[in-house]
């Protein structure tokens, strides 16, 4: 198993540079001029400001020049800097990825338990009025376009009902947390805020994730009770089960101690690699509810061809995609132990 | 079930089941309630993109697919007699939008879906035929582009075509198709591998057919199906992400009849949602009814195909 972790891990800089390669070739497209634009915030008066500025970022240089030369940053650590973050792309990544993660982690666990808990009851329920009621749930929800979705619950809950806010945190509530007194640790503000004692900053930033994670998760919880369901139904045909069922345990016993602990382990897949889609920005969720996180970032980088942004965000998304699914891949061989590696 | 129950068994050999498997998931689509909604659901959008010009005729007919103005007023205007569906920011009838945006959806997915199986599934069968450094190289760089998350990559793609092809349409639907073809490609490979190994391709083999006409006629054609199948359900899935473009603002231009587009005039009123529900709401339904309809097929579709599914049902 060793060797297989090493194995995969030796691929990592190798797709690593293969990715960057392809995300220079695809911004060569673009001629210097188009590419200087991203520097410059209104039409430059006279061409040789913008030759200025082509010259001063070297865009006009072969690109292999300029490849090696951001290569040669990015080795010794520095990843640019980000014109639509506005700091450096570190920097970004260090505030921006925490806010994904939470937003994730909040999606993350109503998706699980929600999946789950339905797919079990449509497994239980199979072919019965609650299996239908449930199908037709899970469809409606994975053919809902997220940006509809998520427009749907702004027109409801925050411009009829004015409860639920956009953005990650209100305004008075943003003023404290980048103050100095208050204590920055996660940079997950309901993370912060707790241990920071302050429960309206907790309550605040609550509010702000409510609909964007509900929003994610609606559209996810198909995927596991999908998965639930199917697993379910083949777990409760087997012998043990049965024999469970003939030793006389109850029918709820047999269900949450013997059929449950086993249909669970190809949620445990479906789950890790959906948590790394959550982790790599929920780009149109967060753009709808202005939500300022890694998916919101890219989808702005990308938008403005912020190619400096565009190579972070691509490099350390590609990073987290390759070890998670080993992760995933090492995590299900563990669970199931029929499964091998190699 | 009905069709394997009426059928002798003696009468039934390999190669009978195998020609029976066609009639068999068709039977099973049209026998399920959930699949004849899906199909309706297509068929009707079918005839809408058919009969747009009787249901919305183009005031300039040269040009069908720019949705007119009614003066340029930025404020939406809500649904009347003479917009029934309201009007967007700019006065763009949605009305006509939602009906000629069917066949804006359609042409997206059937192009970026033929393109894309054309290309997944010729790599997939070069690199699962070739093997050895070619299936490596090949399998290598499938993997770069997977690693890619793929929203920020077409988005990329997207925003740096539009200027150069002056076309948003085509710009995201080549965005689409350069990064969809790779798990494909993934999936043909598979197949081959699984189906290079069976009795039919060595007797072939061992009686002395060359190596291209194994591909064509015995690899492809067995491959080819399940792939077939599962790309034609994900037309919605590329009309979806091709609403997400535009709604993120690299898909079509201003004033095309495209859902997304129309969509996406909501980012700039959503204080004001409560009060333009319209914007939202009749672009929204026709995109997500679209959507849901392939994913109705799909879904009977799939249980159809599990043979785990079947198993459980028959026994």
């Amino acid at each position: 198993m060793w060797a297989y972790i090493g194995r995969r891990l030796l691929i990592l800089p190798v797709v690593l540079l293969g990715l960057s390669l392809l995300i220079f070739g695809m911004l060569q497209l673009l001629d210097p001029a188009e590419r200087a634009a991203l520097y410059v915030s209104s039409p430059p008066k006279n061409p040789s400001a913008l030759a200025d500025i082509i010259k001063k970022y070297g865009l006009d240089q072969p690109i292999y020049v300029q490849y090696v030369n951001w290569l040669g940053r990015v080795v010794k650590g520095n990843l640019g800097w980000s014109k639509t973050a506005g700091q450096p792309v570190i920097d970004a990544l260090k505030e921006y990825f925490p806010a994904t993660v939470e937003l994730a982690l909040w999606s993350f666990v109503p998706i699980i338990v929600g999946g789950v808990w339905l797919g079990m009851q449509a497994a239980l329920h199979h072919d019965t009025f609650i299996d239908q009621a449930a199908r037709v749930f899970s469809i409606v929800g994975y053919s809902f376009p997220t940006f509809v979705f998520g427009l749907l619950m702004l027109l409801i809950f925050y411009a009829g009902f004015h409860l639920l806010p956009p953005g990650r945190l209100s305004d008075w509530a943003t003023a404290i947390v980048y103050s100095s007194s208050f204590h920055r640790y996660t940079n997950m503000d309901t993370i912060d805020a707790l241990l920071n004692l302050r429960l309206d900053i907790f309550w605040d930033a609550l509010k702000h994730l409510f609909l964007p994670a509900l929003t994610l998760a609606y559209v996810d919880w198909a995927l596991i009770l999908r998965v639930m369901r199917s697993s379910m139904l083949e777990v409760i045909g087997q012998d043990y089960v049965r024999v469970a069922r003939a030793k006389g345990l109850s029918e709820r016993e047999v269900n949450t101690r013997h059929a449950r602990p086993n249909a669970l382990i190809p949620v445990a897949t479906v789950g890790g690699l959906l948590f790394v889609g959550l982790l790599n920005g929920a780009v149109i969720t967060e753009t709808v509810f202005n939500y300022h996180g890694m998916g919101w970032w890219a989808a702005d980088a990308a938008l403005s061809l912020d190619a400096i942004s565009v190579l972070g965000i691509a490099l350390f998304s590609g990073a987290l995609l390759i070890i998670a699914n080993l992760v995933v891949d090492v995590l299900y061989a563990y669970l199931d132990p029929r499964i091998r590696l190699s | 079930m009905a069709v394997t129950a009426e059928q002798p068994a003696w009468s039934a050999p390999i190669y009978m089941s195998q020609r029976r498997r066609l009639p068999r998931w068709l039977s099973t689509l049209l026998h399920n309630p959930v699949s004849l909604a899906g199909i309706a659901i297509v068929l009707a959008f079918v005839a809408i993109a058919i009969l747009a010009p009787v249901l919305a005729p183009p005031p300039n007919p040269t040009n069908p697919m720019i949705i007119p103005n009614d003066g340029y007023m930025a404020q939406p205007q809500p649904p009347s007699a003479r917009h029934p569906f309201g009007t967007t920011q700019g006065q763009y009838d949605i009305y006509y939008g939602v009906i000629w945006g069917t066949r804006t959806a359609f042409e997206i997915g059937l192009l970026v879906t033929g393109l894309t199986v054309l290309i997944g599934g010729t790599v997939g069968a070069i690199s699962a035929y070739a093997g050895g450094w070619v299936d490596e190289a090949l399998q290598r760089i499938v993997e770069i582009f997977l690693a890619f998350p793929f929203l920020l990559a077409a988005l990329t793609l997207a925003a740096v075509l539009a200027p150069k092809l002056h076309n948003g349409l085509l710009s995201g639907m080549i965005a689409l198709v350069v990064f969809s073809w790779p798990s494909y490609a993934r999936l043909i490979r598979g197949d081959i591998l699984a189906v290079k190994g069976r009795d039919f391709v060595l007797a072939a083999r061992s009686v002395g057919v060359p190596g291209r006409r194994i591909l064509v006629r015995h690899l492809l054609p067995n491959s080819m199906y399940t792939l077939l199948v599962v790309a034609s359900l994900d037309i919605g899935t590329y009309v979806l992400t091709f609403a997400a473009l535009s709604f993120l603002g690299v898909g079509t231009e201003q004033g095309y009849a495209d859902w997304g587009q129309l969509l996406s005039f909501a980012r700039n009123w959503i204080p004001d949602l409560a009060k333009y529900w319209y914007i939202v709401v009749y672009p929204g339904a026709a995109l997500l009814l679209f959507v849901l309809a392939w994913n109705l097929i799909g879904d009977a579709f799939r249980d159809a195909l599990d043979p785990k599914m079947r198993g459980y049902r028959a026994g």
